[in-house]
């Protein structure tokens, strides 16, 4: 599931270097995979797929239930609240820190791959791993000055065996002019 | 049901590089954008919350996630191959925000087809690039590749470990 992947810039701190490669945030998701979710986004999507409604052509493709491969990484969103929390949990967190190891307050996803291994099933209990793969040098674009970041999601199973793989390239930044506020439209704004 | 009896039945021998996927278009109403967002457990107020998306986030309205996109791209290339197409990449971009009163329409074309490379599994490979527009705006790019079966009675969700090539 390997991608090509950028040179590292030579200037990062120190921290950041030493995350480039390392596992980072090895987490179980909060609750085993249900099927809830699944019938819900097919009706989100209006996705009449007989291999996720007729239970006869589950079981001859993929031998029962299977989750919908481009939900994988609706499994490693962590709850809005849950007891005991003392302040909002976010998905991707390596990116967070990133942003505030770099002193970047504002960051756009621009690319996002997502490579499906094993089918996921209801009941499975995955175990989500982030990895960092590079962090370019400083480079100006239309939004502001900044670092481009490759990271990853892994997802393996209770098995061990790879589910998913998902890749990210973010665009971490400092606002030079207030315009730039109004040229980035997309959602992923974070 | 027989799995030789499912449709849409897309064998690998039907597709042409070159040909295009049937056009899908969605009117998106309020209830599109807060269900794909609460689907994909995404609680993210700009994807629910007019006064946040608009006064905070400097948006026209609430905006369709990232996440539900792509179940989206995903319910629109298997309403073309049937459940036996099964995907293995998808890469995408996002490039505008799409809004409540708003109409989507996907678009995709077939870039490359690779034969079955393996006599026993007879699966082969294509590699489609998809396009999500709302009126003249291009919103998201994504290309995907998908496992196809070569015959009637071949499956790809049944290969596994090193047979698995996405």
């Amino acid at each position: 599931m390997g991608e090509q992947r950028m040179e590292s810039a030579e200037d990062l701190p120190e921290v950041v270097r030493s995350w480039i490669g390392e596992e980072r945030y090895v987490e179980k998701t909060e609750f085993p995979i249900e099927m809830g979710y699944v019938l819900t986004t097919l009706s989100a999507t209006q996705n009449a797929n007989a291999l996720y409604w007729d239970e006869a052509v589950a079981q001859e493709l993929t031998g029962g239930p299977i989750t919908l491969p481009t939900m994988a990484s609706v499994w490693f969103r962590p709850h809005d609240w849950s007891p005991g929390r003392t302040k909002p949990a976010v998905a991707l967190q390596l990116h967070f820190d990133l942003k505030d190891e770099l002193g970047l307050p504002e960051a756009v996803m621009s690319d996002n791959t997502m490579v499906f291994g094993e089918p996921i099933r209801p009941g499975d209990e995955l175990t989500t791993t982030q990895i960092l793969y590079s962090v370019s040098a400083r480079k100006t674009t239309k939004l502001g000055t900044g670092r481009f970041w490759d990271f990853g999601v892994r997802m393996v199973n209770q098995k061990g065996e790879l589910c998913a793989e998902e890749r990210y390239t973010g665009f971490g930044y400092n606002r030079d002019t207030p315009a730039a506020s109004i040229t980035m439209k997309s959602q992923e704004v974070k | 049901m027989s799995a030789s009896s499912i449709t849409p039945h897309l064998l690998l021998e039907d597709i042409v590089v070159g040909s295009l996927l049937p056009e899908l278009t969605k009117e998106v109403e309020p209830v599109t954008v807060v269900l794909g967002a609460m689907a994909s457990r995404d609680w993210r107020p700009q994807h629910h919350d007019y006064k946040f998306a608009t006064e905070n986030n400097g948006l026209e309205n609430i905006i369709m996630n990232t996440p539900n996109l792509a179940a989206w791209f995903e319910r629109y290339l298997t309403d073309w191959t049937g459940p036996k197409g099964r995907l293995g990449r998808i890469k995408f971009r996002m490039k505008d925000s799409i809004y409540p009163g708003e109409i989507m329409r996907f678009l995709g074309t077939v870039e490359s087809v690779e034969p079955a490379q393996d006599a026993k599994s007879r699966v082969g490979w294509v590699a489609v690039s998809t396009e999500l527009h709302s009126g003249e705006k291009l919103c998201v790019s994504c290309e995907a590749r998908i496992a196809i079966p070569a015959s009637p009675d071949a499956n790809p969700w049944s290969l596994r470990g090193e047979d698995w090539r996405p």
